[in-house]
């Protein structure tokens, strides 16, 4: 196994908004891919993560987790220690052995991820070969698969990428004769997918899958007839690795806020040639309760200003929203890795005066964010208290995670955590 | 490779942050991938510190790796040097740079810092986090403190008379259970028996404090995980002794005391009159009637060594609990571990696996777990009353108020922890005599903690499942119920029906018994009632 090279922008096709992005280099301070583990491993219930890592690897994953501690969680850590680095020990046998004491603990789950790491990175452990092998002795019981989720190569949200991509190849093909097929792509919390599951069938779109799929034999069927929408911005392999299974792309802006929510309905109601009226009678009732409910916030975060450290790949759709829909006044989005084509349809909503910055220097994005004195900053947990000390106000950043915010029903909740800080510094009075 | 769950102690770089971020004007830089900045929300979200860690990371990314990460990390550690202006700094490598192998303390005593920049070698693939901490906390007191040693074989100049002897307080770091107020307490505590207290470290201290160090006449060891090491040095280059009875427990602060007074040249009997003994309650209040229902309560013990130790201890000594089980997840104190435990009567538990731990307070069926945060979640699993006396600790273990462990005080505040989650004396009574009452029923919590009673319940039931699991694992359990005799168990108090049933098993099972009756439960009670 060879290391895949962090994608840098110019890989990527430009999109149509050519607008200057701020790019620097130095100290991140953003989680890992292995982070997504946290979510992912409540999203889909009869899988279990073994992250193939280092005492770091499973302290960052149990730090990050935090208070979300479960009785049994269903992601652990395989340590490697000296004796696999020098060779005393068959790493391969290590593996093997470690994997057969936790199914045979666990015969609930049907599908686990081998989880790269730095450390197995660097030393090239063939995980996909151990994957396979394992594979080979545990089905049909239980389905073997591997990812990277190391820092080296990717950032917290592109974890799920990796992971959903790794996913990809083992959905079944669609029958030659299938119809028309929706995908939505990206893990969300069951509630939005059952809202999202409603709304395409009001709009007469009845075949409607969700990837990742709640258990592992549900993975739904792709091919040529398969039409996908994103619900999240960080999918960059996944869509490359759909669309290499015949699979095509929806080009729509992410469903957070009433307007990201409703482009993003249309794009898959002109795909099914919904007549537009339909779409209007169909959203006309949710919309109305998103905007009547984000007025209340509105009136708290109009003209406010918000600063955006880069984290979770979220910030440029939400900043969009925090702009067009609450009036706030953005002044810098950091995002950890700007997918220019993914995200055209957002970058062209931004106003002109957003400072779009990619990747990281944190100690020079701090001296930006002081000077600019914002009324909120959106950070993650290592930078928030210290900017709380220093006057400021913030919003953790993972909790855009940790929250059911995609669609209609969800868009004044999304409103409601950059209303929260606020309230509470107003009203604390100590 | 180890399957692991949840762990005890993070890596060894970790323990160098406890340190570096605990002390004044050092600053670390960490040769590490993107994603270790995890650890920075150790100390601002669990420790709500206000400052960000003194730590700067490279971020070294797969693409460098066929390029420079050398150039790298010097980059970082120069702009790093101009940012901060440290009085000195350590850099290391965290386990990924390690397997990379540029050598960060060649790399950045060649950008030539005017300040003085100590390497560390913490090898993440052997050691752990507080091995970490005490190993960083050793070389920097070389560094700064080394080359002011006399030479060797030169006697310890005697203390100018008419000056009150000075000590160091070693060991207290960021993220330590209860360290901020153990510090005031035991520095308190030396003042008033007449020591003052040179150089507190690493907590609070300079590097210029930390050349201090050989100018006391002795040390006291606070927490022999992070300090031992150190003291053992200074022992060897001052000449310094050092305590080596950690003031846990009232037993345990008086018998630190007359050590203090014995290392200080005070007179003892002065020593411990100087203390106002008046505001010691635990003794007091463990002799008091009220607390006669904490007799022989059956606790598991586990944490850190020093911690665990303590507590054994304080609980057979202090409170007149029966030790059932002690453990720790320090490896390098195991010895003094078994050694406690056989003392009780036990076999020591040694172990850093989280799942052993569990699977033995399930076969325990103790009445308290004293432990980590780990423990806490077992506990409250199982629905076992619980109390926290170690790190790792969670937000909740840094507590507003003044609550130390240590010293005097400390033993009121641990009386006050270790009572709270369980029943009243008296109620404890009650439920016995009017078991079905609408108020008194059987899945009713302490009333003080109203809430927790159907966990409580829940928990009971597991443990219930896990401790007959436990026993069909260990093919012991041939012996059935006689349907009168379930009901009969079902009459005793839920607090203690594990226990009977238990006993009335292994009764049966010594004499060959395959049923359960009435008849059997109350011999069984009767045999183990002697």
């Amino acid at each position: 196994m060879t290391l895949i090279a962090m994608r840098s922008p110019s890989d990527s096709p430009m999109g149509c908004d050519n607008r200057p992005v701020l790019r620097q280099r130095g100290q991140r301070e953003v989680f890992c891919g292995l982070t997504s583990i946290v979510w992912l491993h409540r999203k889909m219930r009869d899988a279990f993560f073994l992250v193939v890592g280092s005492r770091t690897c499973a302290h960052l994953v149990q730090s990050a987790a935090g208070v979300m501690i479960f009785a049994e969680p269903r992601f652990a850590t395989a340590i490697m220690d000296e004796r696999d680095l020098a060779g005393l020990a068959d790493a391969n046998d290590e593996l093997d052995r470690v994997v057969t004491r936790l199914l045979e603990r666990r015969p609930d789950i049907k599908l686990l991820f081998l989880v790269g790491s730095c450390p197995s990175e660097v030393i090239k452990l063939d995980l996909a070969r151990a994957a396979e092998r394992l594979s080979q002795r545990f089905l049909p019981e239980v389905r073997v698969l591997n990812y990277s989720g190391s820092g080296i190569e990717t950032t917290f949200t592109q974890g799920e990428d990796a992971c959903l991509a790794a996913l990809v190849p083992q959905m079944p093909s669609e029958p030659a004769n299938a119809g028309k097929s929706l995908l939505v792509v990206g893990a969300l919390a069951d509630i939005v997918e059952d809202q999202f599951r409603r709304l395409f069938e009001n709009l007469g779109i009845s075949t409607v899958a969700f990837l990742p799929a709640r258990a592992a034999s549900d993975l739904p069927a792709v091919g040529p007839n398969t039409q996908y929408l994103l619900a999240q911005p960080c999918l960059g392999d996944t869509a490359r690795a759909l669309d290499a299974r015949g699979a095509k792309r929806l080009s729509a802006p992410f469903p957070l806020g009433v307007e990201g929510t409703t482009e993003w309905l249309r794009a898959a109601s002109i795909a099914w040639d919904v007549p537009s009226d339909r779409l209007v009678e169909t959203v006309r009732g949710p919309q109305a309760r998103a905007r009547q409910a984000l007025q209340r916030h509105r009136e708290l975060l109009a003209e406010k200003s918000i600063f955006f450290f880069p984290d979770s790949q979220l910030e440029i759709p939400i900043a969009r929203f925090l702009a067009r829909e609450l009036g706030m006044n953005v002044i810098e989005v950091g995002t950890p890795y700007l997918h220019q084509q993914h995200l055209s349809n957002e970058i062209s909503y931004l106003p002109e005066s957003v400072r779009l910055s990619e990747g990281q220097d944190v100690e020079m994005q701090l001296d930006r964010c002081r000077s600019s004195n914002p009324d909120i900053v959106v950070c993650g947990l290592g930078l928030a208290n210290p900017l709380e000390a220093e006057g400021l106000t913030t919003k953790w950043s993972i909790e855009l995670l940790f929250t059911p915010i995609q669609g209609y029903d969800q868009a004044a909740d999304l409103a409601e955590l950059f209303a929260r800080p606020l309230v509470r510094r107003a009203t604390l009075e100590v | 490779m180890q399957l692991t769950l949840w762990t005890y102690e993070g890596p060894p770089h970790v323990g160098a942050m406890r340190v570096a971020t605990a002390m004044k004007g050092l600053h670390y830089v960490l040769h590490a991938p993107q994603g270790d900045t995890y650890a920075d929300l150790l100390f601002t979200m669990i420790e709500r510190r206000d400052q960000r860690p003194p730590v700067t990371y490279t971020t070294f990314q797969a693409r460098d790796l066929g390029s420079d990460t050398a150039e790298l990390f010097k980059t970082a550690c120069q702009a790093a040097y101009d940012r901060f202006k440290p009085d000195a700094m350590i850099v290391g490598a965290s386990c990924t740079a390690e397997l990379i192998q540029d050598d960060p303390g060649g790399l950045a005593l060649a950008l030539n810092l005017p300040v003085p920049v100590v390497p560390l070698e913490l090898p993440a693939y052997q050691k752990k986090e507080n091995w970490g901490a005490a190993e960083t906390f050793y070389r920097l007191a070389r560094a700064f403190a080394g080359p002011r040693a006399p030479r060797p074989g030169t006697p310890r100049p005697a203390r100018v008379s008419g000056t009150r002897p000075r000590c160091n307080l070693l060991g207290p770091t960021a993220l330590g259970f209860r360290n901020r107020d153990d510090v005031a307490e035991i520095a308190k505590l030396l003042e008033t028996i007449g020591v003052d207290v040179s150089v507190t470290a690493p907590m609070g201290a300079t590097v210029d404090d930390l050349s201090r160090l050989g100018d006391a006449d002795f040390n006291v060891v606070l927490y022999p995980e992070i300090a031992g090491v150190t003291a053992q040095w200074l022992e060897r280059a001052f000449h310094q002794p050092s305590t080596k009875t950690v003031p846990l427990g009232v037993v345990a602060t008086r018998a630190f005391i007359a050590e203090v007074a014995s290392l200080a040249g005070i007179e003892v009997a002065a020593a411990l009159s100087a203390i106002d003994t008046g505001r010691s309650r635990l003794p007091w209040y463990s002799r008091s009637v009220d607390s006669t229902y904490l007799t022989g309560k059956r606790v598991f013990i586990f944490g850190d060594a020093t911690h665990a130790l303590a507590a054994a201890r304080i609980a057979h000594q202090e409170f007149g609990f029966a030790v059932v089980g002690l453990g720790t997840y320090s490896r390098e104190f195991a010895r003094d571990v078994r050694e406690a435990a056989k003392a009780y009567g036990i076999e020591a538990l040694i172990t850093d696996d989280y799942l052993e731990v569990e699977a033995k307070v399930a076969e325990l069926q103790p009445d308290l777990v004293l432990g980590t945060q780990m423990e806490r979640h077992i506990a409250k699993r199982l629905g076992i009353p619980n109390a926290v006396i170690s790190a790792p600790v969670h937000v909740q273990d840094f507590p507003a108020r003044y609550a130390p462990q240590m010293g005097f005080e400390g033993a009121n505040v641990i009386f006050d922890t270790w009572v709270h989650p369980l029943m009243m004396g008296l109620e404890e009574h009650l439920l016995a005599m009017f078991k079905g009452d609408f108020e008194f029923h059987e899945s009713a919590a302490p009333s003080h903690l109203g809430h927790s009673a159907n966990a409580q319940q829940a928990g009971l039931d597991r443990l219930d499942q896990a401790a007959t699991a436990a026993m069909d694992h260990a093919g012991n359990n041939s012996v059935s119920w006689e349907t009168d005799a379930e009901k009969e168990l079902s009459k005793i108090p839920f607090f203690v029906r594990g226990k009977a049933r238990r006993n009335t098993e292994r009764y049966a099972t010594e004499r060959g018994l395959q049923l359960v009756t009435v008849e059997t439960l109350y011999d069984a009670k009767a045999h183990f009632s002697r």
